[in-house]
């Protein structure tokens, strides 16, 4: 308690606190850029799509009807229907729940555990820090997809398995930001401070480096999502992650690929609508690292 | 720079070590045992232990693991445990096609990427420039596997200029590379852009405009090597994204290459052949990763990486 009073007569919060006032300044600079604002919204708006979307659907996902199969986009079917006769439309609503949730859950749990990691690691230093980063080094060491793909071999083709798979594979990227920025935040002059005055590590951690890292993760995850959902995708595509009837859109792609001849309708939907969800993903990333750069200012 | 050489190749082991320590572990904590896999669910247990003798599945789990290491040097990783080839024979002729499909891809999206770049950063805040960044922004946003079906369905299917399928003929070749390379290139493109635009401010720019040097020489002999040195590290970090990105490429266009070959083993569950691919394909990369490392620091001489 003594502390505490003690910290707050040296440092008022309100005035030199760091991250308060960067923190406020960087949500008015979110709030002024048309990128962040226009990704934000739709990736609000896909939420809401998700979610409640299936409640209105006419058609369910699984409704084969073989008298109307691969059918092109119609009035009863907005999208077509597919080899058996299931309305695209409805399929692809379903799966933004899958592919939203995929996306998020995966980067969720890789971010944090990577982001702790990074903390930790640059917080400590010394040795801890260095062997934490050549083994980070080596999950970079695969390239792109091929990690997820590897995991997904171990653990076997599942939807929860490329999530785990995704988590890993987004640690050492999360592990790295989190790192730079506590880094540079564990140097700062307050931070002797704050440590002179007493503060536990814990303390320090929670308090002082994790607000620093904040901004950074924000930049981090929203990319982290957008590969995310296409390395899901082209997952359930290569038949390793979803699987059919499962409509998420990369198994649906995989599904149609055989009847792209005489329908292709079939496969070009479902792409379009992973576009539309990464383009809102990478829209609001582009924004928010607008809002961060302080040269953007100009 | 010889000692810079040294140095970053020293740092290449621990992280080598680490990628075939985590390869050799694949086989070992996937469920099941290796020779239930082999010889199937009903086989008795002398078949089993025979293939455990023979695989030297019965050694102590270190042993296994050098022997795993000095035989991966010799490019020896056993037989695949479906066709019962050598995998390295089975490998070694895909392994080329993989690196042609990576190598082109990653020409054209530098190529597309620099004059895509550079003219956005020259016409700034113009139509022009809005156009190509947002062709850049859908160019990243597009899964390379639809891309791909998408071309098949109009050059292939629809107008009949290029085959859908295969790789080695130079029409075959066309597609495959257009469906990988397109995100590197809006990549390229976006780096190169803003890497233009803040080379542009700054002052030895002005001085060289100052002077009355024309826009195109300010442009390309002043400001665009400079303007390089970011979009360097890109390219190479690209160049992995591509091998590993190959791996859908080849599936969509029956390409027999090393990542198809990833994908219908991992189905198969044919492991030696899983783990030689991935260990393959990680060990370019990283090689790939030191020759940018020194290329970087060849072109940026003031720059001292740690």
């Amino acid at each position: 308690m003594q502390m505490k009073s003690a910290q707050q007569k040296v440092f008022p919060p309100t005035q030199t606190n760091p991250r308060l006032r960067s923190f406020k300044d960087f949500m008015k600079r979110l709030s002024k850029n048309k990128a962040a604002l226009i990704g934000g919204y739709l990736i609000l708006f896909l939420i809401i799509i998700a979610i409640i979307g299936p409640y209105f659907l006419s058609h369910g996902t699984n409704e084969i009807s073989y008298s109307s199969r691969s059918q092109s986009p119609s009035l009863e079917n907005w999208l077509g229907t597919d080899q058996h006769g299931r309305d695209i439309f409805s399929r692809i609503i379903y799966g933004a729940r899958i592919t939203l949730l995929v996306g998020l859950l995966s980067v969720f749990i890789g971010g944090t555990i990577g982001v702790f990691i990074g903390i930790f690691s640059g917080y400590y230093g010394g040795k801890i820090d260095t062997v934490i980063m050549r083994i980070m080094d080596v999950l970079l060491a695969f390239p792109g997809i091929l990690l997820a793909l590897a995991i997904v071999s171990i653990l076997g083709p599942s939807i929860l398995n490329v999530i785990y798979a995704i988590a890993i594979y987004s640690i050492p990227t999360f592990a790295r930001v989190a790192r730079g920025s506590t880094l540079a935040t564990k140097n700062l002059e307050y931070i002797d401070a704050i440590k002179a005055l007493g503060a536990t590590d814990t303390k320090i951690i929670f308090k002082h480096i994790l607000p620093n890292v904040t901004s950074p993760i924000i930049v981090q995850t929203s990319v982290s999502i957008a590969s995310a959902i296409l390395t899901a995708s082209g997952l359930s595509f290569l038949g390793l992650g979803a699987q059919p009837p499962s409509p998420e859109w990369g198994a649906m792609l995989n599904d149609g690929r055989g009847y792209m001849y005489d329908a292709p309708h079939i496969a070009l939907f479902p792409g379009l609508a992973i576009i539309i969800v990464v383009l809102a993903f990478n829209i609001f990333g582009d924004g928010v690292r607008d809002a961060l750069d302080p040269k953007s200012n100009r | 720079m010889i000692q810079f050489v040294i140095r970053r190749l020293l740092q290449l082991i621990p992280v080598l070590l680490g990628v075939s320590i985590l390869v050799f572990s694949m086989m070992h904590i996937t469920p099941g045992s290796p020779a239930v896999i082999i010889a199937g669910e009903g086989a008795n247990q002398e078949t089993l232990d025979n293939i455990n003798q023979r695989l030297g599945l019965n050694d102590p789990i270190h042993v296994q693991y050098f022997n795993f290491l000095f035989d991966a040097i010799r490019f020896d990783f056993g037989n695949s445990w479906r066709s019962g080839i050598p995998v390295s024979e089975e490998i070694a002729p895909r392994i080329w096609v993989t690196i042609e499909l990576a190598v082109y891809s990653t020409i054209l999206s530098i190529f597309m990427g620099l004059i895509a770049g550079i003219i956005s950063a020259v016409r700034k805040y113009t139509m022009t420039d809005v156009i190509i960044m947002i062709v850049a922004l859908f160019g990243l946003s597009m899964p390379n596997f639809w891309l791909g079906l998408m071309l098949i369905q109009w050059f292939s299917v629809g107008l009949g200029w290029f085959p859908a399928t295969g790789w080695g003929s130079a029409p075959q070749v066309v597609l495959p590379v257009i469906a990988l390379g397109t995100a590197g290139a809006a990549i390229i493109a976006r780096m190169t852009r803003s890497s233009m635009l803040e080379v542009l401010t700054q002052d030895y720019i002005r001085t060289a405009r100052a002077k009355g040097v024309k826009q195109r020489i300010v442009v390309y002999r002043h400001a665009l090597k400079n303007a390089l040195i970011p979009v360097i590290t890109v390219v190479g970090l690209q160049f992995g994204f591509l091998l590993g990105g190959a791996v859908l490429t080849e599936t969509v266009f029956a390409i027999n290459g090393l990542g198809r070959l990833v994908v219908d083993r991992i189905a198969a569950r044919d492991f030696p052949v899983v783990q030689a691919s991935v260990l393959i394909i990680a060990t370019l990369f990283v090689l790939v990763n030191f020759l940018v490392d020194i290329s970087y620091r060849m072109v940026n001489k003031r720059i001292d990486l740690d």
